[in-house]
């Protein structure tokens, strides 16, 4: 049976790891995702897991911890934001090149310069390249039960990777809202056991971990871990659907919001899904055939499948909570673009950056941008392809 | 059992041949006195921060380390033990382990002095039962023989070129050992290859068995760094303890002990002057570097004595 709670996002993936009882938590704080380890600590110091919780000294500290506790033979955690996750840059191509299937929980918040603690995507997409499998959640719900997810998919023999759990900073992580938990039961018996085949204390075999890896040996480790994040797609799609049939919540690589005869279409990641789905509802009641992808699993990319997607809109807006700083777009609007590059009857494409640094993005917003598809679909002339959408000016806006 | 070398040689290696370590390097002859310092009985888990030493004896796929061994980067080992050694200790609470493990660190000066202190300071601060040794031997000479807070003064390092301008280094060398016993750990000690090498032994032995954060700091001299023949590798050492320019000491819950008093305090020149790097001291008008020295090594000697009292 399910359990019905109000909890805000940084407590319902908190109470995943209380659920899940992990072996080692490294913990270093930074807002928004402190609140993540101040629960687990209560939840040690209230002897309700039997987790070793590291309180170490930095953010680097805590990735290379966790590091040092998988390849030890357990199951390794921690959580962090914004300038934490950048701190962690060189550990995190370390986790992955080690194959070693950390968990991080991440809440998103703006990278620093200038500093600012409010939401958007500019961290977790600063480590898209980093080979760490990356799912993002649109409110509390799904963060609770990405998390569920994560250590199947990661510890899976043929994809041994690190995943990242990705929620909104604020929006979702301080945001408290209803959620179905489910018994601690049920999670341990989904989660299962870490059973890695081979681990620095196995005492029949001791093991060497990270290599000074020669040009001769370096290209094909590569190649292994390239081909890890292929075997994520079906593996997540596995997890998913056994999720589907155990919790009866249903999970894919994104999720299509009234995508069956939309000409219009918008891809994003995160909690501005919500926005747009309202924006969608009041759209469609008019008449006007607008739809929606949120994306949930950005690492390892669905192309094919949002290319399908996508094939028979007119014209699609990709919106970026980050910036790109390539002069051309954001990091979902090159993924998105590249996908359907190869679809017989392309979609017009725009990019629009939105939201950086916590700024609002309200219906209205949403509605515009469903407008502007329509106007670049009637006139033939698609305009700007690559824009930021609510300024302070409004004179530098497009829509 | 009293100590013998010959006892101590009989055992199984556990850093075996074949590594591409230099001729007349310190750090290989730290790993395999330090590897003999473990019971013969324990497991071991080695974990070494980026350095010669790590792209020596780990080059895929070949490994001189017969016990676990683990390498993430050059600044964290201390925070990758760290994550070793809370495992062990979940995983033997949770049953899955049975057997006796021992967490050795081992590090350059460029990854504990400079790079890895922070990391270094936060694992002794929590108090991991886990033992650090960091083989110093004065310079980043994994990449070249640049300077590291432990490069001393007037030595000529690649960043700190002896010229026309210039005596090599400007700064004194950090004094870690003083910054390890500040952290209020059970264990730290100086040590370096000398005779039988019974000093070292009983000192990695003491920090691997003292429970909680121990430090071992080793002079590990370099032959391409310092500039000396390689078969004169003993006789540097020697003379860094006779010269009191490395004092063989060790701390004991906060308890200072001399382990080794020269029977006759040399001068400090004798150890510069066996090494190139040094070899702009003794040109005519640098004369006061030697002074300098000298007035550094004495000063430092005076303090640590009357701690020893």
């Amino acid at each position: 049976m399910s359990i019905r709670e109000r909890l805000s996002g940084n407590e319902a993936v908190a109470t995943a790891m209380k659920q899940i009882d992990p072996d080692v938590f490294a913990a270093f704080p930074i807002t928004p995702s402190t609140e993540i380890p101040q629960y687990f600590a209560q939840y040690v110091a209230d002897g309700k897991v039997g987790t070793e919780f590291v309180t170490v000294d930095s953010e680097h500290s805590s990735m290379s911890a966790c590091i040092g506790a998988e390849s030890a033979g357990c199951r390794a955690i921690t959580a962090t934001s914004s300038a934490g996750l950048a701190y962690m840059y060189e550990v995190l191509y370390v986790a992955a090149s080690a194959r070693q299937p950390v968990t991080l929980a991440c809440v998103n918040r703006a990278l620093t310069g200038p500093i600012n603690i409010n939401c958007d995507h500019s961290d977790s997409m600063g480590a898209r390249d980093a080979g760490w499998i990356q799912i993002y959640a649109e409110n509390n719900q799904e963060a609770y039960d990405n998390y569920l997810q994560a250590m199947r998919i990661g510890e899976h023999p043929e994809v041994r990777l690190p995943v990242m759990i990705c929620q909104d900073g604020f929006i979702t992580s301080h945001g408290v809202e209803n959620i179905l938990l489910e018994e601690t039961e049920a999670v341990k018996e989904f989660v299962g056991e870490y059973k890695p085949e081979n681990y620095l204390l196995k005492k029949e075999n001791p093991m060497a971990v990270g290599a000074y890896d020669v040009t001769q040996y370096y290209m094909e480790h590569k190649v292994q871990q390239a081909e890890a994040m292929k075997n994520a797609k079906q593996v997540i799609l596995d997890v998913a659907a056994d999720f589907e049939a155990k919790f009866g919540r249903k999970y894919g690589f994104f999720e299509e919001y009234q995508m069956e005869d939309a000409e219009y279409a918008i891809v994003l990641i995160g909690s501005t899904a919500g926005t747009c789905k309202v924006a969608i509802d009041k759209l469609r009641a008019e008449g006007h055939k607008v739809g929606l992808v949120k994306i949930r699993v950005f690492r390892p990319f669905p192309a094919e499948e949002l290319a399908q997607a996508l094939s028979k809109c007119k014209a699609v807006a990709v919106l970026d909570r980050s910036e790109g700083f390539n002069a051309c777009g954001g990091p979902l609007g090159a993924e998105t673009r590249n996908a359907c590059y190869d679809l017989e009857n392309r979609p017009k494409i725009i990019n629009i950056v939105y939201g950086l640094g916590g700024r609002d993005c309200a219906v209205e917003d949403a509605e515009k941008i469903y407008h502007h598809l329509e106007k670049i679909v009637a006139t033939g002339v698609t305009g700007p392809v690559y824009f930021h959408m609510g300024q302070r000016d409004l004179r530098e806006e497009v829509l | 059992m009293a100590y013998s070398l010959k006892n101590e040689l009989a055992k199984p290696e556990r850093f075996v041949g074949g590594h591409r370590l230099c001729a007349g390097c310190g750090a290989g002859i730290t790993c395999r006195a330090m590897m003999r310092a473990l019971d013969p009985e324990d497991k071991a888990v080695i974990c070494n921060a980026t350095s010669c030493l790590e792209v020596s004896s780990f080059l895929y796929p070949y490994s001189a380390w017969t016990d676990s061994y683990i390498h993430t980067a050059f600044e964290n080992a201390s925070a990758t033990a760290s994550g070793v050694e809370a495992a062990y200790r979940v995983m033997k609470r949770r049953g899955k382990v049975d057997e006796n493990y021992k967490f050795l660190i081992i590090g350059g000066d460029g990854g504990t002095y400079d790079i890895g202190l922070q990391s270094l300071s936060g694992a002794m601060e929590r108090g991991h039962d886990l033992t650090y040794f960091c083989y110093d031997n004065e310079a980043y000479m994994n990449t070249g023989i640049q300077r590291s807070s432990s490069t001393p003064r007037f030595a000529n390092a690649t960043t700190t070129p002896s010229g026309t301008e210039s005596t090599g280094k400007k700064q004194n060398k950090k004094n870690l050992t003083e910054i390890m016993v500040a952290h209020n750990i059970p264990y730290v000690a100086q040590t370096t290859f000398i005779g039988n090498f019974k000093d070292f032994h009983e000192k990695a032995h003491k920090a691997i068995y003292t429970e909680g954060p121990c430090f071992v700091n080793v002079m590990s001299p370099c032959p391409r760094g310092w500039q000396y023949p390689a078969e004169e590798l003993a006789t540097i050492c020697k003379l860094a303890v006779d010269t009191c320019v490395w004092p063989l000491y060790e701390v004991v819950e906060g308890e200072y002990h001399l382990t080794y008093m020269p029977k006759k305090k040399l001068p400090v020149e004798e150890f510069m002057k066996m090494q190139g790097r040094f070899k702009h001291c003794f040109q005519p008008g640098n004369e006061w570097t030697i002074e300098e020295a000298q007035k550094w090594v004495d000063e430092k000697w005076e303090t640590l004595l009357a701690k020893c009292k």
